[in-house]
């Protein structure tokens, strides 16, 4: 396998990324320790400030801001790595990077004066100040950039190498960005056309179930986006860090097309307590969700088959002796490693989500939040934190020392204790039913909100761990990045093993999983769309002065 | 495609327990008729007084047949309104015997809220232009928390109410 050296300039670009990564993690920090802070019951936000403005700049910066600038970075030097980029890519890259900070800049700017305490889902009829939206689309079409340098940069080396396979993890990167703009469509339509003109007073109303709708048409692809990003260093990266190779290249592109495939036709799950939506439909969309079991099952199969192979190789025999053999004391394993760990507990935790009748008990209470702590905050950043390990030091020319790496591991325990004490509390207290996107409350005053307010205590003990662990993958960001002795740290991409199987063509027929792709989308949403529509109430007038606007 | 042989048990085994899995919640839902509220029944959200369930004076707590109550309540920035009391005060608390069953009604004047008894499956978005409905069997006694989970506002932690079944 041909792999490309990174120049200076690229590895520039792949780390402005990272900068913008690295500093969102400590704002957005910042911000959910404040909330757990806030939630004890013991403290009171400093100048006035609102809750809802710190949890829309934590839900922003994090869910949003930081998820994608890590992602199309990442995904940026995966394609450097292994299809190269020209010196015009470079430059879209980099027109990429910008439209997106700018977009970041101006949102962040009207959440911080308190003009969009809508929160990152900003739900109508609660109207932002209009440059909240602008900035939003802003992010959205940066990454559009990116995503189009991508599928370019895969097109002009197929032309170059006829006939031969794409390298798997470019093909990754390809599926994941053609979801994503996909599903972006959606709520690029919904700010673009409903939203901005409804938010400058063009438009006199909007429809509040129509925006949803289209908000969570997007809404469940961008977990999905998330998360493809930690399964391609799963699949291709982790194999070789551990010392073994790749388990099977058909069976790893696969399992990406079928999350292609069921990743946007399921937004409903989000939407089951909705008035206005058919539960027929709701249903439908339910068994689609699930359909999502079958490539976890066999990415699930594949990382364990690897880690068995690799440690029978290195000798050990007995039934699970071979678990020991694996490289425990490399962060770059153990960080993403303790990751898919809190996938099994989050993976189950989003069957019960996605049940049609169990969703009641727990929708929107502040179960969800635990829930996607463990997927998102817990598997998906540790698994980044183990790719940054790696990355940084290889874009900068140093190298990740003993020392450091011995503080990755005490980041990654730290993260691991933290989460399990804020989000287990986290479940609990959402099926006794303490709501979630709550500031301090005792309501009534009842039995259930005195339970409430223990486990808001515990949520505050996991959060101030938690933030002692950002504080520490600040410190090591900072080392990698400017500090640490200078040297040469591998990209570390596995290979096949040499008498592999061949990868069947029709894994690359683009139009054929485009084309599924599409029709599954439209078989699960033109119906019901068309009665959201027909069906549609008198139209929503915006609203200001709920979030503070006057 | 190869597929190793343990994959192929695993999968199928997999895939076993995810049709089984689909086949209980959808008998549960079509058979039972146990889906999540769904009412396709807009209303006109700057005037709900149109509909007859939700004018002032029909607000609150009725019961309909022996055991059967119907509960009409509008919800806004930042309140429930459970209709008033004899004495002309708001009432906070909505009071029905264990075993009742009870049909909530609610739409909302102004923006998104939630609506939901806490510690139960009653559990609602509540849409401006629609009308949410949910029924349900009270099977414990105990006074339970009405929390609004929909994040509608800077006084959204302040907006609930109690349903107490004795
Ligand atoms: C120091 C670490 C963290 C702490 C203490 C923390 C704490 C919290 C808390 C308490 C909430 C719920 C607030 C509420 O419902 O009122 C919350 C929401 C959220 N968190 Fe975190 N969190 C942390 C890290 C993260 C990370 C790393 C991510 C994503 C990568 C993340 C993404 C989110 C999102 C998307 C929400 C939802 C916001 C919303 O509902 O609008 N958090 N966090
Ligand atoms: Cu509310
Ligand atoms: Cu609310």
């Amino acid at each position: 396998m041909e792999l490309f050296n990174f120049s200076k300039k690229e590895s520039r670009l792949y780390m402005a990324f990272m900068h913008v990564t690295f500093i969102s993690l400590l704002v957005g920090g910042l911000m959910g320790l404040l909330q757990t802070l806030v939630r004890s019951g013991k403290y009171t936000l400093p100048f006035n400030i609102d809750y809802y403005t710190i949890l829309t700049t934590h839900g922003v910066v994090l869910g949003l801001v930081l998820t994608t600038f890590f992602i199309v970075g990442f995904q940026f030097s995966l394609m450097g790595k292994t299809v190269g980029i020209s010196g015009k890519q470079l430059k879209w890259g980099w027109i990429s990077f910008w439209v997106m900070l700018v977009g970041t800049v101006l949102s962040a700017w009207m959440i911080l004066t308190g003009e969009a305490s809508v929160l990152y889902t900003f739900y109508t009829p609660l109207r932002a100040h209009p440059v909240f939206y602008i900035g939003l689309a802003m992010v959205i079409i940066g990454s559009w950039i990116a995503a189009f340098v991508n599928f370019r940069q895969l097109y002009v080396w197929k032309k170059a190498h006829k006939g031969e396979k794409s390298p798997l993890l470019a093909f990754m990167v390809v599926i994941n960005m053609i979801m994503w703009v996909v599903a972006s469509l959606g709520v690029a339509y919904s700010v673009v056309v409903l939203i901005l003109p409804w938010s400058l007073g063009y438009v006199a109303t909007v429809n509040v179930l129509l925006t949803r709708t289209l908000f969570w048409y997007f809404g469940h692809p961008l977990v999905y986006f998330w998360l493809l990003p930690a399964y391609m260093a799963w699949y291709a990266i982790i194999p070789k860090i551990i010392g073994g190779k790749l388990f099977s290249d058909s069976l790893a592109r696969l399992a990406f097309i079928l999350l292609l495939m069921f990743s946007i036709p399921v937004g409903f799950h989000h939407q089951l307590t909705e008035p206005g939506i058919d539960p027929t439909w709701k249903f439908i969309q339910v068994v689609l969700t699930f359909m999502v079991v079958i490539p976890s099952l066999m990415t699930a199969f594949s990382l364990f088959a690897t880690f068995e192979i690799t440690g029978r190789k290195k000798g050990y025999t007995s039934l699970f002796g071979w678990f020991k053999k694996l490289p425990w004391k490399d962060v770059r394993f153990l960080a993403p490693f303790v990751g898919m760990a809190a996938f099994i507990p989050g993976g189950a935790g989003g069957i019960i989500n996605a049940s049609h009748q169990v969703n009641s008990l727990v929708h929107n209470t502040i179960w969800i939040t635990g829930h996607f702590h463990l997927t998102v905050a817990t598997t998906v950043i540790l698994t980044f934190f183990g790719i940054a390990y790696w990355l940084i030091p290889h874009l900068t020319g140093r190298r990740l020392t003993p020392r450091l790496n011995k503080l990755g591991i005490i980041q990654t325990f730290i993260w691991a204790i933290g989460m399990t004490i804020m989000s287990t509390s986290m479940h609990i207290q959402g099926l006794i039913g303490g709501p979630r996107r709550s500031a301090f409350s005792e309501y009534a005053g009842g039995d259930q909100v005195s339970t409430w307010i223990s486990y808001q205590l515990s949520q505050a003990v996991g959060g101030t761990i938690l933030f002692i662990g950002i504080l520490l993958m600040f410190y090591i960001f900072i080392q990698l990045a400017f500090f640490a002795p200078r040297g040469y740290e591998e990209y570390p991409i596995a290979e096949e093993e040499p008498d592999a199987e061949k990868t069947p063509k029709i894994l690359e027929n683009w139009y054929l999983w485009i084309g599924i792709t599409i029709a599954l989308i439209l078989f699960a949403y033109t119906i019901p769309m068309i009665d959201i529509i027909k069906h549609s109430p008198p139209g929503s007038i915006p609203f200001d002065w709920p979030i503070g606007r006057s | 495609m190869h597929l190793h042989k343990y994959e192929k048990v695993w999968l199928v085994f997999g895939l076993g327990s995810l049709v089984l899995f689909l086949l209980i919640i959808g008998f549960a839902a079509f058979w039972k008729g146990t889906h999540p509220q769904s009412h396709i029944e807009t209303i006109d959200p700057q005037n709900v007084e149109a509909n007859e369930s939700f004018q002032p004076e029909n607000l609150g707590l009725t019961e309909v047949a022996d055991g059967k109550y119907v509960v009409n309540m509008v919800a806004s920035a930042f309140n429930y309104d459970f209709g008033k009391e004899d004495d002309g005060t708001a009432t906070k608390t909505i009071r029905v015997p264990k075993g009742s069953t009870v049909l909530f009604q609610i739409t909302s004047k102004d923006v998104v809220h939630g609506f939901q008894v806490a510690g139960t499956n009653v559990n609602m978005m509540v849409e401006p232009g629609h009308i949410s409905r949910f029924e349900a069997v009270m099977k414990n006694s105990g006074e339970f928390t009405v929390v609004c989970n929909e994040y509608c506002g800077i006084g959204h932690h302040l907006m609930f109410g109690t349903v107490e079944v004795y």
